[in-house]
């Protein structure tokens, strides 16, 4: 009698420790090989584009708020920008700084949980999260100490920023630029070299260029693969185009170099926070002349902005009312998960895990 | 892969980790030890003044959760009298756009945070737990005079020396462990 195989059919998540949030991947397995696999999004589906519908402009922001939960202050810039353009309005020149570098903060705590978690997914069980999150505490004592809440801030307003910075942030803000380089060269010291985390992660998962190109992937996702492509030099918003800083690329596209342009784009980072902070006018209004409950112009616009995660968009339609008509939401994650199956097929379960922290992905903002 | 000394880098990281043990503590022991919250910080429930408030209705248009409830009627010299200013903290995501909207200074936030309540019935609070009180107080949440009033927020960013909190190293809990302790 013939032996017959077939494939075997593994669900991972969607509450599983190693999937980030609730995320369910359907797996078919030969042996412990990945033969298949199938994202299953929707979980954490809270309809925030249908609610928008209901709600005033400002009024909006605070559900931005839930999108990237771990970077919220992005969200709220992107959908600021998005009105703002749609509307017409200038934003005053120390708003526009006070959110760059709010911005860049925003996007070394993100870094930080990316790369803290991937390390988790790697087996160094939480050391490397909590030396990161020692200082993402800070981080987050400084967003506190502005707006008032840890983790939603809904600090941004369409036309600036809701209140100007209080008196003890800007010394609070010099002493971590100062301190911050030492952290990272720590991180470097405790994981950069480290044996067991280079056979984990070098060669493993390679998204080549073309792919990478094609599925239209942004962020470190495509930086890593070898494309100098970032929105903050390619098509400069905001102030962007005053500061002096590098994309930072990888060369082959493996988990290894998505971890380590993470790493090198809290350094960018930081170099642009020292910048902002030398050019920002010391006095001046920080949110131009909008009215809570305005109405902007019948027409359409599409902002967008480089997230911690890539190119976060939103495309707002509005009929001249209080309320959008239609509000869509490009979010990073979604595009760059289609590039999973790709990355996964042939490589083993404890590798797709690895494979799929080094993604950075966020739930709140895939299903929105 | 191939290494030339094996390992080197996790000897580093471990040097690393060693390194911390002679530091001082950064993890706060928190019902024992606590810190200073931030002076804006959007806390548990409003804090209303009924001497102040019109009755213009501003903060419930304001409301992305609808959440809050007035009623007035007309008094004297066609001035509003509120009958019920009530909101369910239970419903409430603190985004504070109540307290911005308000043109008359009568809201703020508070700086509370541990306000758990047993019975949905409890977090609905009404005229009176809104009110001014010892134990309930404004944060300077879009309300920066007071700000002075309010201890400065103890960051993580400065240690002991430069004006941070003192943070134990030896644990401080001797309480019986249990969901009424």
């Amino acid at each position: 009698m013939p032996i017959k195989t077939e494939s075997f059919y593994l669900n991972v998540g969607p509450q599983h420790p190693s999937t980030h949030g609730v995320f369910r991947l359907r797996l078919s397995l030969d042996g412990e090989v990945v033969t298949d696999v199938e994202p299953i999004v929707g979980y954490l589906h809270r309809g925030i584009e249908k609610l928008a519908e209901t709600r005033t402009y400002t009024q909006i922001i605070p559900l931005t708020d839930r999108l990237d939960y771990l970077a919220s202050m992005t969200d709220n810039v992107a959908y600021c920008v998005a009105v703002e353009k749609l509307a017409g309005i200038k934003v005053p020149e120390r708003a526009e700084y006070i959110r760059i570098i709010f911005s860049e903060l925003m996007r070394i705590s993100s870094h930080m949980m990316a790369v803290g978690f991937y390390l988790n997914d790697c087996g160094a069980f939480f050391t490397p999260v909590l030396y990161m999150w020692r200082e993402r505490e800070k981080i987050i004592d400084l967003f506190d100490m502005v707006c008032g809440q840890r983790l939603l801030y809904n600090y941004m307003r369409v036309g600036g920023v809701s209140q100007d910075l209080p008196d003890e942030f800007m010394p609070a803000l010099k002493k971590f630029v100062d301190e911050m380089p030492r952290y990272i060269g720590e991180y470097n010291q405790l994981i950069k070299q480290n044996e067991i985390f280079l056979a984990r992660s070098k060669g493993v998962g390679i998204l080549p260029r073309e792919t990478a190109i094609n599925i239209g992937a942004s962020g470190p996702v495509l930086r890593a693969s070898g494309v100098k492509w970032d929105l903050r030099k390619m098509d400069p918003y905001s102030l962007y185009d005053r500061f002096d800083f590098d994309i930072c690329t990888g060369e082959v596209g493996d988990c290894y170099d998505r971890y380590w342009v993470r790493m090198q784009e809290m350094t960018q980072s930081l170099r642009i926070i020292e910048q902002a902070m030398k050019q920002m006018p010391d006095k001046g209004p920080v949110c131009a002349d909008v009215p809570q409950f305005f109405r902007p112009p019948a027409g359409e616009a599409y902002g967008y902005i480089e997230a911690p995660k890539g190119n976060l968009g939103f495309y707002i339609v509005s009929d001249g009312s209080i309320a959008p008509y239609r509000l869509h939401i490009f979010p990073p994650t979604l595009i760059n998960i289609t590039a999973l199956r790709d990355m996964v097929i042939g490589w083993k379960v404890a590798d797709l895990i690895i494979i799929f922290g080094s993604m950075d992905v966020v739930l709140g903002e895939i299903d929105r | 892969m191939k290494f030339e000394r094996y390992g080197i880098g996790i000897a580093k990281g471990l040097a690393l980790t060693l390194k911390h043990l002679f530091r001082a503590p950064i993890t706060v022991q928190y019902p024992d030890e606590k810190l200073n919250v931030s002076r804006r910080t959007r806390g548990n429930e409003l804090v209303w003044f009924p001497d102040k408030c019109t009755g213009c209705g501003t903060c419930t248009k304001a409301c992305l959760q609808g959440n809050i409830i007035l009623v007035t009627h007309r008094g004297e010299e066609n001035k509003f009298i509120v009958d019920k200013f009530e909101l369910d903290s239970g419903r409430c995501i603190f985004c504070g756009l109540c307290v911005e909207s308000c043109p008359y200074n009568a809201l703020a936030m508070g700086v509370d945070y541990e306000c758990a309540k047993y019975r949905r019935g409890d977090a609905v609070l009404g005229k009176e737990k809104l009110s001014l009180s010892e134990k309930h107080k404004p944060s300077a949440y879009y309300r920066p005079q007071f700000a002075a009033e309010l201890p400065e927020q103890s960051l993580l960013l400065y240690n002991r020396k430069e004006g941070g909190q003192k943070l134990s190293i030896f644990p401080l809990s001797k309480r019986k462990r249990g969901p009424h302790a």
